[in-house]
């Protein structure tokens, strides 16, 4: 039975050899670039050296994890991660329903249209693009911010030099660029609601602020739902990118986070297995996330997410 | 049916008036940067929060562009998103085909196994090895192989490719049409509107490259734009800003330099957007139909 299913099998992969074949690029980078590096992650428990390799460097167990959760860089880096992602959590969730919220009362198609394609544009901006216009707008001396705060007879003050505005900073540029893009699943959603409800709800005489609490919201539920999920899901992946950006010499107490730290402590300091074990921590965790996730969902009698 | 109470009256002033707020907020940034890189000296100096200039200049693109980092990075940039976004679109078509097909065994197997790795990976040190192990460190190879698909959008276009009729294919095969045919000359062309928003999303992915060569290009001649962007906005502020400046009787202000540095970066962004824009919504909840 079983060698019949398996010559069986054969026999089709021989028949469609062309569709396998079509695969094998896209396989072999699938392999190669995010199982192997999967595999890679055994250097957190060696003393990893480039000139001994994977094979030849000798194993250390649990020593750099110890490490990690001894070292008082650990809680710095777990707070900053978690308080970013809180910031983001908090602000970044509820900023795209609110918008697309406002949106749809809209009742003039073009002028909605307009804002949608004005508050779209900043997602495909760059972080570097977008800090760089932060740079010239808030921080260079003959920025508007500067004049501003001449004019009003305050001290020129940099805003990326300080500490206390590292984290108000990374949210509002995160919003800036972010909240339009996040308004079209939300709008997707609401676009399915039947019109309907609306004027039967008219007729009973209820105002637009008691149609969105009693049906607009209530029809977008478990997109929101969902989406939440999703965001608890990943809430230890920050934009390194952004981060890193920001980061500098004045700001690290606050803004160091885990990917940061990894890349400094890894790539410019050369301590591969320590930093590998820093990152495999925050994947670990990311992963149970998911998961816990997921099985949220499913308690919610939402779909999950796979 | 407009709702013609006072109540409703207030709501739709108040929220019109937030929402060009927002509008403005994110589009005056963007106006202030193009138009001040445009001023003239004079204009510049003169104004506080230039929005419109009266007196056009183009001495700010005039000299980055006799530079020999910002061509230079330019085209670099170009180049990587042209060839990037081809294999990209290759490769991504191939798999989601093969993968879309229901004869093809260990389908579901494959699909977790992607779908796994958007939710873990090895991290950074373990992608850097590897990309160090095959050779590719300092080569703009590093920026386009190990990216060669993103799974977000090979999700995408699976589901697509899933929801094309089948008859058309069922008879094409009947006809004796191969594979490799089959989605050449039916499946792909029949998936314009998938493939052309792929083909926006990965060249603005790669058009951003900013982390990818600050990890693996060593070598500064290489540098992308972003990466030159960065250098000149906020790491190096001297160099090549300050340096050979002066033109004439007046020398540019460096935030005018830096502007144009910005709107060079930005721009052919800001040119495919209404392209993009047409079909982005679609291309996004395609890939959030099926999971």
């Amino acid at each position: 039975m079983r060698t019949e299913t398996r010559s069986a099998i054969w026999r089709d992969m021989r028949r469609d050899r062309w569709i396998y074949l079509l695969m094998l690029p896209g396989l072999l980078y699938f392999l190669v670039f995010k199982y192997l590096p999967m595999g890679g992650v055994v250097i957190a428990f060696q003393n990893y050296h480039p000139f001994t390799g994977f094979w030849g460097s000798p194993w250390v167990g649990w020593t750099h994890f110890e490490r990690l959760f001894a070292d008082p860089d650990f809680f710095r880096l777990l707070r900053n991660t978690l308080l970013l992602s809180l910031y983001n959590l908090g602000l970044g969730f509820p900023a795209p329903i609110l918008v697309a919220l406002m949106l749809n009362e809209l009742r003039v198609q073009w002028f909605k249209r307009s804002i949608q394609t004005m508050i779209y544009i900043p997602h495909f901006m760059s972080w570097v693009v977008v800090v760089a216009m932060f740079f010239v707008i808030f921080e260079s001396q003959d920025s508007i911010f500067q004049s501003l705060l001449a004019g009003l007879g305050f001290e020129p003050h940099s805003i990326m030099m300080d500490r206390g505005w590292f984290r108000p900073m990374y949210i509002l540029q995160a919003l800036w660029r972010d909240t339009g893009w996040g308004t079209i699943i939300y709008l997707a959603a609401l676009a399915g609601i039947s019109p309907e409800l609306y004027e039967s709800s008219r007729i009973d005489g209820a105002s637009r602020l008691r149609q969105i609490w009693h049906i607009t919201l209530p029809g977008i539920r478990s997109t929101i739902v969902v989406l939440l999920l999703l965001r608890l899901s990943d809430v230890l992946e920050l934009s390194f990118e952004h981060v890193f950006l920001l980061l500098n010499a004045v700001n690290r107490e606050v803004g160091d986070v885990f990917d940061t730290y990894v890349y400094r402590v890894g790539l410019i300091n050369g301590q591969l297995s320590y930093s590998t074990a820093v990152g495999l921590f925050k994947g670990v965790v990311g992963l149970a996330l998911v998961l816990l996730a997921n099985w949220l969902a499913k308690k919610f009698g939402e779909e999950g997410i796979f | 049916m407009p709702d013609r109470s006072l109540g409703g009256r207030v709501f739709d002033a108040v929220n019109i008036v937030l929402l060009l707020l927002m509008g403005l907020v994110t589009l005056v940034p963007f106006v202030h940067v193009i138009a001040s890189s445009f001023a003239s000296v004079a204009e510049y100096n003169r104004t506080d929060f230039l929005l419109i200039p009266t007196e056009f200049s183009l001495k700010a693109y005039t000299y980055i562009f006799t530079t020999d980092a910002l061509p230079r990075s330019l085209a670099v940039t170009v180049m990587i998103t042209v060839i990037g976004t081809a294999i990209n679109l290759l490769c991504t078509s191939l798999l989601a085909y093969a993968l879309s097909r229901r004869r093809v065994h260990f389908r579901k197997t494959i699909m977790f196994l992607i779908v796994f790795t958007l939710i873990f990976q090895g991290g950074l040190i373990p992608d850097y090895l590897i990309v160090r192990e095959a050779g590719l460190l300092n080569s703009y190879w590093a920026l386009l192989i190990p990216r060669a698909i993103i799974p977000f959008y090979l999700i995408i276009l699976i589901n697509f490719f899933r929801n094309l009729p089948v008859e058309l294919e069922e008879s094409a095969r009947m006809d004796g049409c191969g594979d490799l045919r089959l989605l050449f000359q039916i499946v792909m062309p029949l998936s314009k509107p998938a493939l052309a928003t792929l083909t926006l999303f990965y060249a603005v992915f790669h058009w951003n490259t900013y982390m990818h060569a600050i990890l693996y290009l060593t070598d500064t001649a290489k540098w992308p734009i972003q990466v030159l962007l960065r250098q000149i906005v906020l790491v190096s502020q001297a160099g090549f800003v300050e340096q050979g400046v002066v033109e004439g009787e007046q020398s540019i202000p460096p935030d005018t330099v830096r502007m144009a540095v910005i709107t060079v970066a930005t721009f052919p962004i800001l040119l495919v957007y209404p392209f993009l824009q047409k079909h982005f919504a679609k291309g996004i909840l395609l890939g959030s139909v099926k999971g």
